[in-house]
């Protein structure tokens, strides 16, 4: 669950001091927003604090907030606590926030502001002494105190406000406010600054109306309550009577896909992920299935689309690898580069070329860019100092030394940072220097670097940015994060390193040298494009006609929206640059993060064995994707929402529309006559569905997905109302109504399984197959909701799409990939696994493997039930990695195996 | 309609045979329950609840930690917003954003029927004319239900696998 703060909102007080209750029980994400940010879709005025719950509710009661939180920790209603939380809600808050008003915003004191709170505070103060009770409800603190301590701290915290006659009160409220919970939430919301600090809030609050005369009349509302318009509502009618007529015809698939003048060209890339690692499910949603969405969004709505990636493979890294697993560079590239294609196969990613950096294409470009870049003078040439190994004839790389920190003395620091105290060393700084490879002490040597002259470049890169933002859609991160390295002003940049593995520079003296990853990794989009199609420069040389969606995570921004940029402007030669950059926030798993070195979180080899479909993990992954904000995967919410969402909610209604054709009309759809209230149907889902395509059009990937199950609850919300399984047995009117329903609903269905194609493409595909959806119907997503199964139209066999999730299932899921334990081993143990065990236990882990081998072979040889063989494998990759740690070896990656 | 007719009838409708007596306290005439054998209650909403649960129709306030929660928050916004407004603007804004709230819900929590929506439906009674004919979408079928008889979910029509 999430919630939204404002700075200075009053109303945070009570509940960060209330959520502790609920730690433990359920995973809370804090997000501060605006004071007049509306975060609950359905208020039209702004409300913060907001709990938006896991199933998508949310609570915009500050009250309920708390009580919620209380609820979870086993806490049980009662009258009294209810009685103070309405007395609370309905006295208290308006004299409260009038006060607050008076000081905090036009600067009243004294008795101009007591005064309109003193009738409360009195009350609170006999109640407490007439009890004879130190808290409210009670011997022990509960709900009614955290509220009420919560609205009056702001206030109280001043003695001034604090009457001395109101004794009761005040050691009441004494005694909350030194506990520790409310000591941290008073900190984090007042600031130290005392009730001030509610100010930029309260400063946006309307006038609170005086308590008084309030008066309540009983006229009737006279306007009437129309969200839809006559229009709107004939609209849509029209459009949804025009049918499969109103489809163009589809766009002939091209091969190799090339601009095409006078229709929109989009070319769209995701991060080039780094080959010497299995990307994990943050990898994965933050560049190539973010992109693949918008990809084939971008096909549905038939703009001429070019979707590439590849791995990134050159640098320090993937040598590193080399060397630990034996294997030449090369060897490595080639084993990951599978790796990596085969699972976003798996993933169903939509690539039309999915290439790699290490290509005589990439060397070309990148020196030609050089070239451009040295004879206009934006290449710099420096010395370095730097640590060279006599012993292994190179230069060092700063992860290829280790030695003594020079701040605080910590032996294993790294060549770039200390583990222990943190702070950033420069290599030459560390004492005792070991080259990491042969151990012998690397000696400083100075050597010449290249540098991109990003100063120089940094006038044009404002001006293409002053003509490139406005009206574009890069996320406000990517925005952000270029502008605050223009603020800070550019640096020239080296882009050459002592290394072997990479592209080389063409310039006398630079022989033993290779450009850095800052300088051609991006010029990998290129080279990949340029084996892909020998024009690939009707893409890349082409800005007035192709524009450019680039996905990322938001490390990688400075790469994409300054330094290619300013190399491209410098190169002069009329490059194809970003248009809409979209990068993602962090997903975290479980409560930490993702790491390989720990085993901690799924990685996108091992989401294969899980035994969970591709298009749920797609699904689940961009119903969380970090999009304006960080955001967790875990596996209970996993489980929640292919449950509620997936089964109950979508599956339930597709799969009931479908039935009730196959069930009640012989397969055969039903005519239509339709009556006011299903034409007001059709004008919801088309407004629904307008509303999908201008958050797809921004790349709002997340809140898209949101509207295709806004339009299924509109569709089971129909279903249940107008009851077709009892009217069938009825009267001709009541069968001819029942038809009517279950037409329009399987016609809602089809229309969901086009919008669904972008998020859960084989789902999709199989909703158009049990349907029978005509062919251009299945490829092509208008604005408007179109009758695409006319009365007569046969469909075909409906069956279940969604499996249920089952807790065992999930929960040794979550053992196994070890979430939860990610805080307790700060530090890498990858060395603690070399403990080898005797050969006696490894023998019989042995025997347990094979054993483990047959049961899981028998299985599937008896097409046992799925879930059953998930579990099992389960069990035997577990043995596989117990043995292989006995053995003293690391993990073995699972190899990426296609499975259906 | 005053608040002690209101609680009155909502007895009725939970089956409590013996009607209790209300007094009225303060210029916005709270409701006050005289109990038997405790101290008195105050207000709408908490007196509601507690006939709820003398009734020992404890559903009516949510079975599961959230449903709790937002039942208490709908009957928050009861005393606070509906009763609490009465310019016309207000009453504007605050009907659409319950209409846009129950554009895919049956009831206020989702599909169960709970004390929000009795409470909720009294309170907005006096703003609505039942005989207006162009029904407003959503929130109709807050007001055309006949709110004591609960309406039963229809059997999924498909049997979860397990």
């Amino acid at each position: 669950m999430r919630l939204f703060v404002s700075e200075g909102a009053p109303g945070c007080l009570p509940v960060l001091a209330a959520a502790g209750r609920a730690r433990g029980r359920a995973e809370l994400l804090i997000s501060t927003v605006g004071p007049e940010d509306c975060v609950v879709p359905f208020l039209t005025r702004p409300k913060v604090p907001v709990l938006q719950l896991d199933s998508g509710n949310y609570l915009f009661s500050t009250s309920a907030i708390c009580r919620y939180f209380f609820l979870l920790s086993g806490w049980e209603q009662d009258d009294l606590t209810n009685q103070w939380l309405e007395w609370e809600a309905t006295e208290l808050q308006p004299a409260l926030s009038a006060a607050l008003y008076y000081l905090v915003v036009q600067g009243k004191k004294g008795e101009d502001v007591l005064g309109s709170v003193r009738r409360a505070l009195t009350h609170i103060d006999h109640s407490l002494s007439r009890q004879n009770c130190p808290f409210l409800a009670g011997e022990t603190e509960s709900l009614a105190d955290i509220v009420l301590w919560g609205a009056l701290y702001p206030l109280l915290q001043d003695p001034a406000y604090l009457p001395e006659e109101l004794s009761a009160l005040h050691s009441w409220f004494q005694t909350l406010s030194t506990q520790e919970p409310c000591q941290r939430a008073a900190e984090t919301v007042l600031k130290q600054q005392g009730v001030l600090a509610l100010r930029p809030y309260l400063q946006k609050q309307p006038q609170p109306s005086p308590a008084e005369g309030r008066a309540v009349t009983n006229e009737p509302e006279e306007e009437e309550l129309a969200t839809l318009s006559e229009e709107e509502i004939a609209m849509a009618v029209t459009a949804w009577e025009k049918g499969l007529e109103s489809l163009p015809p589809l766009r002939p698939q091209q091969n190799p896909v090339l601009p095409v003048t006078g229709e929109r060209n989009v070319l769209i890339t995701s991060a080039l992920p780094y080959v010497n690692n299995v990307p994990h499910l943050g990898n994965i949603i933050g560049c190539v299935l973010s992109a693949d969405v918008f990809a084939r969004y971008s096909r549905l709505r038939q703009w001429n689309t070019l979707y590439l990636c590849g791995t990134d493979e050159y640098g320090t890294a993937t040598e590193t690898k080399a060397v630990e697993e034996g294997l030449t560079p090369q060897e490595i590239c080639d084993k990951y580069h599978v790796i990596h294609a085969d699972i976003y196969r798996w993933f169903n990613i939509s690539f039309d070329t999915f290439g790699r950096t290490t290509t005589p294409q990439q060397t070309k470009i990148t020196q030609d860019i050089f070239q451009r870049l040295l004879t206009r003078g934006f290449v710099l040439q420096d010395t370095v100092e730097q640590l060279r190994c006599e012993h292994c004839a190179r230069f060092l790389a700063d992860r290829f030394v280790e030695g003594v920190c020079p701040f605080c003395g910590y032996e294993e620091a790294r060549g770039d940072q200390c583990d222990k105290c943190g702070k950033l060393i420069n290599a030459v700084e560390l004492k005792k220097p070991q080259c990491k490879v042969c151990r012998s002490c690397p000696v400083v040597q100075s050597t010449h670097h290249l540098f991109l002259d990003l100063p120089k470049l940094e006038k044009r890169l404002e001006e293409w940015l002053g003509r490139t933002l406005p009206g574009s859609d890069w996320t406000p991160n990517a925005r952000f994060i270029t502008r605050s390295w223009l603020r800070d002003g550019l640096k020239p940049r080296c882009i050459t390193r002592d290394l072997k593995w990479g592209t080389p520079v063409p310039l006398e003296g630079f022989e033993d040298k290779v450009f850095y990853v800052w300088f051609d990794a991006t010029i990998g989009y290129l080279s990949i494009t340029a084996n892909y199609t020998d024009q690939w420069e009707r893409w890349w040389k082409n800005p007035e006609q192709v524009d450019l969606y680039q996905f990322m995570a938001k490390d990688n921004v400075p790469f994409h929206g300054i330094v290619f940029p300013c190399s491209a402007l410098g190169a002069e030669d009329n490059y194809t640059l970003v248009s809409h950059l979209i990068a993602t926030e962090y997903l975290n798993y479980e409560d930490g993060k993702f790491s390989k070195s720990r085993g901690v979180g799924v990685f996108g080899d091992m989401a294969q064995d899980t035994g969970i479909p591709a298009d749920i993990w797609r699904f689940y992954l961009l119903y969380i994707r970090p999009e304006g904000q960080d955001s967790a995967f875990s596996w209970t919410d996993l489980l929640l929402k292919n449950n509620s969402e997936l089964l109950n909610n979508l599956g339930n209604f597709i799969n009931r529309a479908g039935m009730f054709v196959s069930k009640f009309f012989g397969g055969y759809v039903p005519e239509m006559v339709l009556t006011p209230d299903d034409q007001r149907l059709l004008a919801h889902v088309t407004l629904e569905l307008q509303h999908y395509h201008q958050l797809l059009e921004k790349v709002r990937i997340r809140d898209a997905l949101r509207s295709i199950l806004t339009i299924s609850r509109h569709g089971n919300q129909y279903i249940q109302v107008n009851e077709p399984w009892k009217r069938i047995k009825g009267s001709e009117a009541d069968r001819q109504r029942a038809g009517t329903v279950t037409g329009l609903a399987v016609n809602i269905a089809a229309l969901l399984s086009v919008m669904l194609q972008p998020y859960m493409p084989t789902v999709s595909a199989t909703i158009q197959a049990q349907l029978q959806l005509p062919p251009p119907a299945c490829s092509i997503l208008l604005t408007n909701f179109l009758c695409t199964l006319p009365a007569g139209h046969q469909i075909g066999t409906v069956s279940p799409l969604f499996q249920k999730l089952e807790n065992d299932q999930i929960e040794s899921l979550r053992q196994r990939f070890g979430g939860g334990q990610a805080k307790t081993s700060p530090k890498p143990t990858v060395i603690e696994t070399v403990t080898t065990a005797g050969p006696q236990q490894i023998q019989a882990l042995m025997d347990e493997v094979t054993k483990q081998g047959n049961i899981v072979r028998e299985l599937k040889a008896q097409k046992a039930d799925k879930n059953q063989v998930a579990a099992e494998v389960a069990k035997l990759l577990d043995l596989k990695k117990q043995l292989a740690v006995a053995e003293g070896k690391p993990p073995e990656a699972p190899k990426g195996k296609k499975k259906k | 309609m005053a608040a002690a007719a209101e609680l009155s009838l909502l007895e009725k409708s939970l089956g409590l045979s013996k009607g209790n007596k209300y007094s009225a306290q303060g210029e916005r005439q709270i409701p006050v329950l005289q109990t038997n054998n405790g101290p008195s209650l105050t207000g709408l909403t908490t007196i509601a609840a507690h006939l709820v649960k003398q009734a020992n129709k404890e559903y009516l306030l949510g079975s599961t930690a959230e449903e709790k929660a937002i039942v208490q928050q709908w009957l928050e916004y009861r005393v606070t917003q509906i009763d609490g407004h009465s310019s016309k603007n207000d009453i504007h804004t605050l009907l659409k954003d319950l209409n846009s709230y129950l554009e895919d819900k049956v009831y206020l929590t989702g599909y169960n029927f709970t004390l929000a929506d009795i409470l909720l439906y009294y309170g907005l009674h006096r703003f609505i004319r039942l005989t207006q004919p162009p029904q407003p979408p959503a929130t109709t079928t807050l007001i055309n239900e006949e709110p004591f008889t609960w309406r039963q979910n229809p059997p999924p029509a498909r049997r979860l696998t397990s």
